[in-house]
């Protein structure tokens, strides 16, 4: 179970009246490489994978559920006082038109969110492996929505989420030589 | 000198409904050990080569583990 607390991660300040950037930021809330689909993967991968690891699926996935209430609340801050017409501008009239101004899990694109973006292979080497993956595929994104974003305070909270990419890449990658250990040489024929 | 395989001891609940695996086993291959594959390893004859799917016995990966009769404590 979790016990939540009512603040953020990181603070999410957004200086520009920038519908725009929305629709590009919400790649991060529903996308392949998103929040949403990191968060359910590692949290689904923890039953199956080796005890000595499965924490740190634990808290990771926890953690990419503040990361995806970070986004949300940049999404929201940037669409909410938005007129119908603005929306449309902003290349988020098909949004509009389906969900008015609430969030949806779906990429930059609109196609909504699936089970599909992850896997759980059971296969302890492959499940971490894949987990690098999404960390590295999470941390290009992050880079490609700060290039086209020209509002700082926005950049500095993604810059924050870019830089958790590459601690949590480094701890999947320590997972995976723990996998590989050759630990109390017990062996069970 | 690494091991193909790999094996843990789950957490046993007194409460779990079926008979509990008390060993379980999964694949540490040998590439996840070579971090680049040095020139002039050691090769297989070519015909066996073609049937084990490598030329290096360095990167053959038996499966399931040979050494293994089964997935019984001790």
């Amino acid at each position: 179970m979790w016990y939540y607390e009512k603040k953020l991660q990181y603070p999410v300040r957004v200086s520009q009246c920038n519908p725009m950037l929305a629709k590009f930021l919400i790649e991060q809330y529903g996308g392949a490489d998103g929040e949403l689909a990191a968060a359910l993967r590692y949290l689904n991968q923890r039953y199956t994978i080796p005890d000595k690891v499965a924490g740190l699926l634990n808290d990771i996935g926890t953690e990419e559920f503040a990361h995806l209430e970070m986004i949300a609340t940049m999404v929201y801050k940037l669409t909410k006082d938005a007129t119908p017409e603005q929306m449309k501008e902003a290349g988020l009239g098909a949004h509009y038109a389906d969900h008015d101004k609430a969030l949806f899990f779906h990429n930059a694109a609109g196609a909504p969110f699936t089970a599909t973006y992850f896997q759980a292979k059971g296969d302890p080497i492959a499940d971490i492996y894949e987990d690098i993956a999404a960390e590295e595929k999470a941390r290009a994104t992050y880079q490609w929505l700060i290039n086209m974003s020209d509002d700082p305070d926005i950049n500095d909270g993604l810059k924050f989420l870019r830089e958790r990419e590459v601690v949590h890449s480094m701890r999947f990658r320590e997972a995976a030589e723990i996998l590989k250990e050759e630990r109390d040489k017990k062996t069970y024929y | 000198m690494f091991t193909q395989f790999k094996y843990w001891e789950p957490y046993i609940s007194p409460f779990d409904p079926c008979p509990p695996m008390r060993i379980k086993s999964y694949s540490t291959p040998p590439q996840l050990y070579i971090p680049f594959q040095p020139k002039g390893l050691p090769q297989f004859k070519p015909m066996e080569a073609l049937y084990r799917g490598t030329l290096w016995p360095a990167l053959f990966s038996p499966y399931p583990d040979p050494k293994k009769r089964g997935d019984q404590d001790e």
